[in-house]
């Protein structure tokens, strides 16, 4: 599963580890919701980075008090055709203000690349290497973008109003 | 009529590439079907029974003649020479081989026409009045706001991959023709009390088989604030909205099972935070939608001027002109209905030599405009009341002036058993067998206003809850069998219809109907009582009595 990080290949430097694994030492490590919640506390101790997998039923405002000790969110696709991640992530960038990276994991597929982009992430899971190679081409399949959303592309009705994402932020 | 710039064009040809490299993909394996299905669907191709359709949009309702042309170019080249115009503003083309799918979107795209989110679960083509910009009654032309909203909605980022597809209906006046209270979102727009424009909006609306009336959760919202709370309802809709079960995942569900205030409470939070964001409309951008916006150079006109008076004399075109023609706003015009419900005929359908009559019509007669309403029937919104004989003349010729809007024949019918692949009945051939009963015109007209609406299946694309007679088909036993319900009704006091008893096969249906027809005739209080209000007053168990009696 090549990782895409702002629209290049790049090596993958966390670790996924279930939650009955034990967390290696020193290295970055990508966990889920549970064992984060309950091991938050212990977690803040911990010298390496830690990213979490927040899924996509569960409101993603009740992340906003971790986001000091996360070094990574990942959101969750778990078909193509489920979008509530979308939302999750816009709120993120929007609403609760984190600016670290924001994976889009599972069924990660070429033609939602550019709306995930377009939504705030700016890592990307993709399922099939071929998806991967042709990344530049699918984000850059349009040059017209009609409602503002979180990436900063020019939207028509942006042009029209004449305002920044600055303004959604604000 | 909207003009298109370049920017629009420009979209349109990307779509059109990105369609036709995603079709490329599927054929070379590296999409499966189940990758492919949502990215076609969003291209208006469904499978059907027989073939691949192809449903194209018609945003608001609005056409110009050399797009209407165009469709019957498609119609006859890729179909089999006709058309089906659908209850949502929409046209279908029931035959085209997947092979030349393609050319045949490119040939529309050349004339501004695609198939884009027609179906999906995203926002769908925005419909509204087809009235728009002709009827006195309205407050605003309601299209720009529905030009606003597929703007704003066409490739969302967000709105995309909902748990279902979402419709949303715009009137700008008191008698509603977009049937908005039974969409995902309905939208009022009038004025308050100090003369701002701004919208009632309802959510939760639907048919289906689980069909509810939209219920009001604002009054008013102030018209620059439409996306920012679109924005609002759609996002909780995203996040919350049931994707266990493709039955329960409208947002009608959501809407009922946490109650409209409960709903309502989550939008206006949502809503909070970001009104005074990038979707604030100012004055000057809806401004700019509104300009590109070509409205008519009407002439200074009498209304009834010499030639048309003359021409009523002629008791045929003065029953056309009684039943097809209302008032416009400008005085010496009249918008003109075309019936596509000649007796016997698929209800919606238009051949090609047909389409290309109305364009030139449209041409000749009516600033070259045309529209589609969700009767299925089209409209000339334009025209000038001197050219009224001359239209009707040639309507005539081409099988296009048949009285009967809003009569007993002006049936809305979904495809039903002949073309979808949902269908457990025909209703097609339901339809055409009660317009063949009530054929005489004269007792059509006799009976008055009365809204039939057919369904194949419990998917409802006919409206049947919310026709006058409301026509269910059902499969038993592997036969047809028909639900037959009455008082429905889809404009500004919309309501879902009430069982009249038990389901009868399909021979029995036109005998019900008549039936169900004559014991109004009998009931009703005098002529003036349209059959929806017998209904109203007196129930459906004296239809019941007499009906079943007889049957």
């Amino acid at each position: 599963m090549p990782l895409i990080e702002k629209g290049e290949i790049v090596a993958d430097l966390y670790v996924r580890v279930a939650d009955d694994e034990p967390l290696p030492e020193g290295v970055a490590v990508l966990i889920g919701i549970d064992r984060f919640l309950n091991e938050a506390e212990a977690l803040k101790g911990r010298q390496a980075p830690v990213g979490v997998i927040w899924p996509n039923n569960r409101p993603i405002a009740e992340i906003a008090p971790h986001l000091g000790q996360l070094s990574l969110i990942a959101l969750n696709f778990p078909s193509f055709r489920d979008g509530r991640a979308y939302s999750q992530a816009r709120l993120l960038r929007e609403r609760l203000g984190w600016t670290g990276p924001l994976r889009a994991i599972g069924n990660v597929l070429r033609d939602q690349f550019l709306l995930m982009e377009r939504s705030g992430f700016d890592q990307i899971d993709a399922v099939k290497p071929a998806d991967a190679a042709a990344f530049d081409e699918a984000v850059q399949a349009y040059t017209v973008f009609y409602q503002p959303a979180t990436d900063a592309r020019p939207s028509l009705l942006r042009q029209r109003l004449g305002r920044t994402l600055a303004g959604v932020r604000s | 009529m909207y003009a298109y710039d370049e920017f629009d064009r420009a979209f349109l040809a990307e779509r059109v590439a990105e369609f036709r490299d995603q079709v490329g993909r599927r054929l070379s394996g590296a999409l499966s079907e189940d990758e492919f299905k949502p990215l076609r669907l969003m291209n208006g191709v469904y499978l059907q029974l027989h073939a691949y359709m192809l449903r194209i949009a018609i945003p608001y309702g609005t056409l110009n003649a050399a797009q209407l042309r165009r469709m019957a170019h498609v119609a006859r080249v890729y179909d089999r020479g006709y058309g089906h115009f659908t209850t949502r503003q929409n046209i279908q083309f029931n035959w085209i081989k997947l092979e030349e799918l393609p050319e045949a979107m490119a040939s529309l795209a050349e004339v501004g026409v695609h198939g884009i989110q027609t179906s999906g679960n995203c926002i769908r083509n925005v419909t509204t009045d087809q009235w728009a910009a002709a009827t006195p009654e309205e407050c605003d032309d309601p299209r720009i706001w529905a030009e606003i909203l597929r703007q704003y909605s066409t490739l969302h980022p967000e709105f995309t991959y909902l748990p279902r597809k979402f419709k949303i209906a715009i009137t700008a006046a008191g008698h509603d023709r977009a049937a908005i209270k039974v969409h995902d979102v309905g939208l009022r727009l009038h004025r308050n009390e100090a003369g701002e424009l701004g919208f009632e909006v309802l959510v939760g609306g639907g048919l289906g088989r689980t069909p509810f009336v939209g219920k009001s959760i604002r009054p008013f919202l102030p018209a620059r604030e439409l996306l920012s709370y679109i924005e609002a309802i759609m996002r909780v809709y995203n996040q919350y909205g049931r994707r266990d079960n493709i039955y329960k995942a409208r947002i009608k569900i959501l809407v009922h099972e946490i109650g409209a205030e409960e709903f309502s409470k989550a939008v206006e939070a949502e809503w909070a935070a970001i009104r005074d964001g990038a979707l604030h409309l100012t004055d000057e951008a809806i401004a700019e939608i509104r300009d590109r916006f070509i409205y008519p150079s009407f002439e200074t006109l009498e209304n009834e001027p010499a030639a048309l008076t003359e021409a009523l004399k002629d008791s045929r075109f003065a029953t056309w002109h009684r039943n097809s023609v209302q008032a416009h706003k400008v005085p010496g015009y009249s918008i003109v209905t075309i019936s596509l419900k000649p007796v016997g005929a698929p209800p919606g359908d238009a051949t090609a030599d047909q389409m290309e009559v109305v364009a030139d019509l449209a041409e000749r007669y009516g600033f070259s405009e045309i529209r589609v309403g969700h009767e299925q029937n089209l409209c000339l919104p334009h025209v000038a009341q001197k050219d009224l004989p001359a239209l009707w003349a040639a309507l005539e010729a081409a099988g296009l002036a048949t009285p009967n809007v809003n009569l007993v024949n002006d049936i809305i019918a979904c495809p039903g058993l002949d073309y979808c692949a949902l269908a457990n009945a025909r209703a097609i051939p339901v339809a055409q067998e009660i317009a063949k009963r009530f054929a005489d015109l004269d007792r059509a007209r006799g009976v008055g206003r009365l809204h039939i609406n057919i369904s194949g299946c419990i998917n409802a694309c006919g409206h049947h809850h919310v026709g006058h007679i409301g026509i269910l088909g059902v499969e038993k036993n592997g036969q047809e069998f028909y639900q037959i319900t009455l008082g429905g009704r889809a404009d500004e006091h919309a309501q879902l219809g009430t069982l009249l008893g038990p389901a009868v096969s399909y021979e029995q249906v036109p005998g019900l109907v008549e039936d169900v027809v004559d014991t109004y005739m009998e009931l009703r209080a005098g002529p003036h009582e349209l059959f929806i209000d017998t209904v109203a007053r007196l129930g459906v168990e004296p239809f019941k009595e007499r009906v079943y009696a007889a049957h």
